[in-house]
């Protein structure tokens, strides 16, 4: 190997050293800390010197935290059995069947999914108020589907257009009507698909902001991201870091492991599409 | 996506037997039946929102009148003007609204470098990614850690480093000997900005990464080899057939990205409350709608930021005729 080639080598792998390093240092970071309390705190560590649970059972302990991370669990889940149950069937009908105005369709559903937020914010304030979901949990299930619907059909939509058509063809002659040919013959192969799409909104869910934000106003029914923008100490001067550092690894930790069991099937749903999570 | 690609579909025009018509009739109606919930449902989530916030942009509702009758007024929410007796005008509403430019700077800054710099990075860890090497598994899992944390969480965590007193960033630097003084990086005027678009940066590269990798890994690799064998130089090779393969998927990424980066709230939000210098035009609507009790006037910026993201949306698709399912495909 010559010095150049030799040369060459080596600042490829100082680049991919430096993409991982700054990629996981952050988070690393907020768990060293995590597990620092007093005046610890205020030493820049860059390696664990201390191991104290004191900030984890500050937050799981005192304060609404464990009530804030059951409701996010509660909303994040409900929005995704809502999203995938009328998803499946309306991607069958958007894939499978040929009807006018198949296309226009599909792309207000795109459209929809480029909405700002901040557009519906004051109509979905009046209708939420108009059906008393103000401060619910409800409110949030019912005001996440706005993104997670449109992606959710559309992914589906892609996976189940490439599904074969002898399937459908040998189910149609055995006299199947559609609905058991979706739940019989299309849900048995979607399994991959469902897991894909059903753990992007469950992220997407999880780590929504604005709605929790403006359709929630007491400790008892917010969500974990809104809990942890609030945190705050005994004074306005006083952040207590360490606290929200270790709620912010018990919100992330589930997420970055379920991400990295599931990343080949993130990145194919991430791409299938082109719509974002 | 367009029609043309639904390849499994069952075609309903050569219907030839009477049997064939009324299956064909039959999957009509219950696709109909199938796609009224989800119909019903977006309606209810955005279609009838978005109408209300419009016609809210027209009145002068307060969270206090908003249903005992908010008042009609027209456009004075955009644009109003009164010519007083001594013949001296004056002129109201958000297009004379010093915020709400500045709000539209802000984001529009924001929006274009931070689009920039992650087509930029995720080019490159693109193009890392593409090669084979050891260790490739690990760099694509670590790439997806930050996509993977909430926004919130990576605000709160950026936020910490970058902390004037206890933070690392400041830490690591005094070190490295690149500054002398400390930096409050998250309230200092000429560094708030710069705080933002890092950790937007950190943040999203990877959705760009991942989506232009797919794109990349469609480009058939006897290009390159036959392109090694003329011996053309890498450079060359990436400008004229590198480039030109990935730009569809690349312009989708970017466009979805700058839609994206136009309606950013909870970033900055987080990270830099109440600071003139990086509030956006979804953050200026929703202190107006819901701080400031200005429901009309909130809802007549968040209009105007429907607006322009529907008029670039338009444009963009127009101009670029950029298929929109196609790119990564």
């Amino acid at each position: 190997m010559t010095a150049w080639a030799l040369t060459k080598r080596s600042l490829f792998y100082l680049a991919v050293i430096a993409v991982v390093v700054i990629s996981v240092f952050p988070f690393y970071y907020a768990i060293v800390t995590s597990f620092a309390t007093g005046t610890d705190l205020f030493k820049v560590q860059y390696w664990p010197h201390s191991l104290t649970l004191v900030n984890y059972l500050n937050v799981l302990t005192t304060g609404s935290f464990p009530r804030n991370l059951l409701n996010s669990i509660i909303v994040a889940a409900s929005v995704v059995l809502l999203a995938l149950l009328l998803a499946v069937t309306a991607s069958y009908a958007l894939s499978r069947v040929r009807f006018r105005g198949r296309s226009l369709l599909l792309l207000t559903i795109l459209a929809v999914s480029m909405f700002p937020q901040v557009a519906v914010l004051a109509g979905l304030f009046e209708v939420i108020r108009f059906f008393h979901l103000y401060n619910t949990l409800w409110a949030l299930v019912f005001s996440y589907t706005i993104f997670t619907l449109p992606f959710t059909v559309w992914v589906l939509t892609t996976f189940m257009r490439d599904l074969p058509i002898e399937i459908e063809e040998a189910a149609i002659v055995d006299g199947a009507k559609p609905w058991t040919i979706i739940t019989r013959v299309f849900m048995p192969l979607m399994w991959p698909a469902l897991v894909t799409t059903g753990l992007l909104a469950f992220i997407a869910a999880w780590n929504e902001f604005l709605f929790a934000l403006t359709f929630t106003s007491s400790n008892d029914t917010r969500t974990v991201t809104v809990a942890i923008a609030l945190l705050s100490g005994a004074t306005p001067h006083e952040i207590p870091w360490g606290p929200i550092m270790a709620a912010s690894v018990i919100v992330t930790l589930p997420l970055v492991v379920l991400v990295l069991i599931f990343q080949r099937k993130i990145i194919s749903g991430l791409t299938s599409g082109g719509v974002k999570g | 996506m367009t029609t043309e690609a639904t390849g499994g579909a069952i075609p309903l025009s050569h219907s030839g037997t009477h049997r064939r018509s009324e299956l064909q009739s039959s999957r009509l109606r219950s696709a109909f039946i199938f796609l009224i919930p989800m119909i019903v449902a977006l309606l209810i989530v955005a279609g009838w929102p978005l109408a209300r916030t419009i016609y809210y942009s027209l009145t002068d509702a307060t969270l206090d009148n908003l249903y005992t009758g908010a008042k009609f007024i027209g456009f004075a929410n955009y644009f109003a003007w009164v010519t007083l007796p001594s013949g001296r005008t004056f002129f109201s509403g958000i297009l004379v609204d010093p915020a709400w430019w500045n709000a539209v700077y802000n984001t529009l800054r924001f929006g274009i470098a931070s689009v920039v710099l992650e087509t930029v990075f995720g080019m490159l860890i693109a193009l890392m990614l593409n090669k084979e090497f050891v260790g490739r598994g690990i760099v694509r899992a670590a790439i997806l850690v930050p996509w993977a944390i909430p926004t919130i969480v990576s605000a709160k965590m950026w936020g910490w480093m970058l902390n004037d007193q206890f933070g690392m960033v400041n830490d690591l630097l005094l070190h490295l000997g690149l500054i002398h003084d400390k930096i409050a990086w998250t309230v200092n005027p000429d560094t708030v900005m710069l705080s933002i678009i890092i950790v937007d940066v950190w943040k999203t590269t990877p959705f760009m990464t991942l989506l232009i990798l797919a794109g990349l890994q469609m480009v058939p690799t006897d290009i390159y080899e036959a392109a090694k064998i003329d011996g053309v130089h890498p450079w060359k090779v990436f400008w004229r057939v590198t480039l030109p393969l990935v730009r569809p998927a690349l312009m989708v990424a970017v466009i979805f990205r700058l839609l994206d980066a136009m309606r950013i709230f909870d970033l900055v939000y987080v990270l830099t409350p109440n600071t003139p210098t990086t509030q956006t035009m979804s953050v200026l609507a929703q202190q107006n709608l819901f701080a400031f009790n200005k429901f009309g006037y909130g809802s007549a910026e968040s209009t105007l930021l429907f607006l322009i993201i529907a008029v670039m949306t338009i444009l963009y698709i127009w101009l670029g005729k950029v298929n929109l399912s196609g790119g990564a495909k």
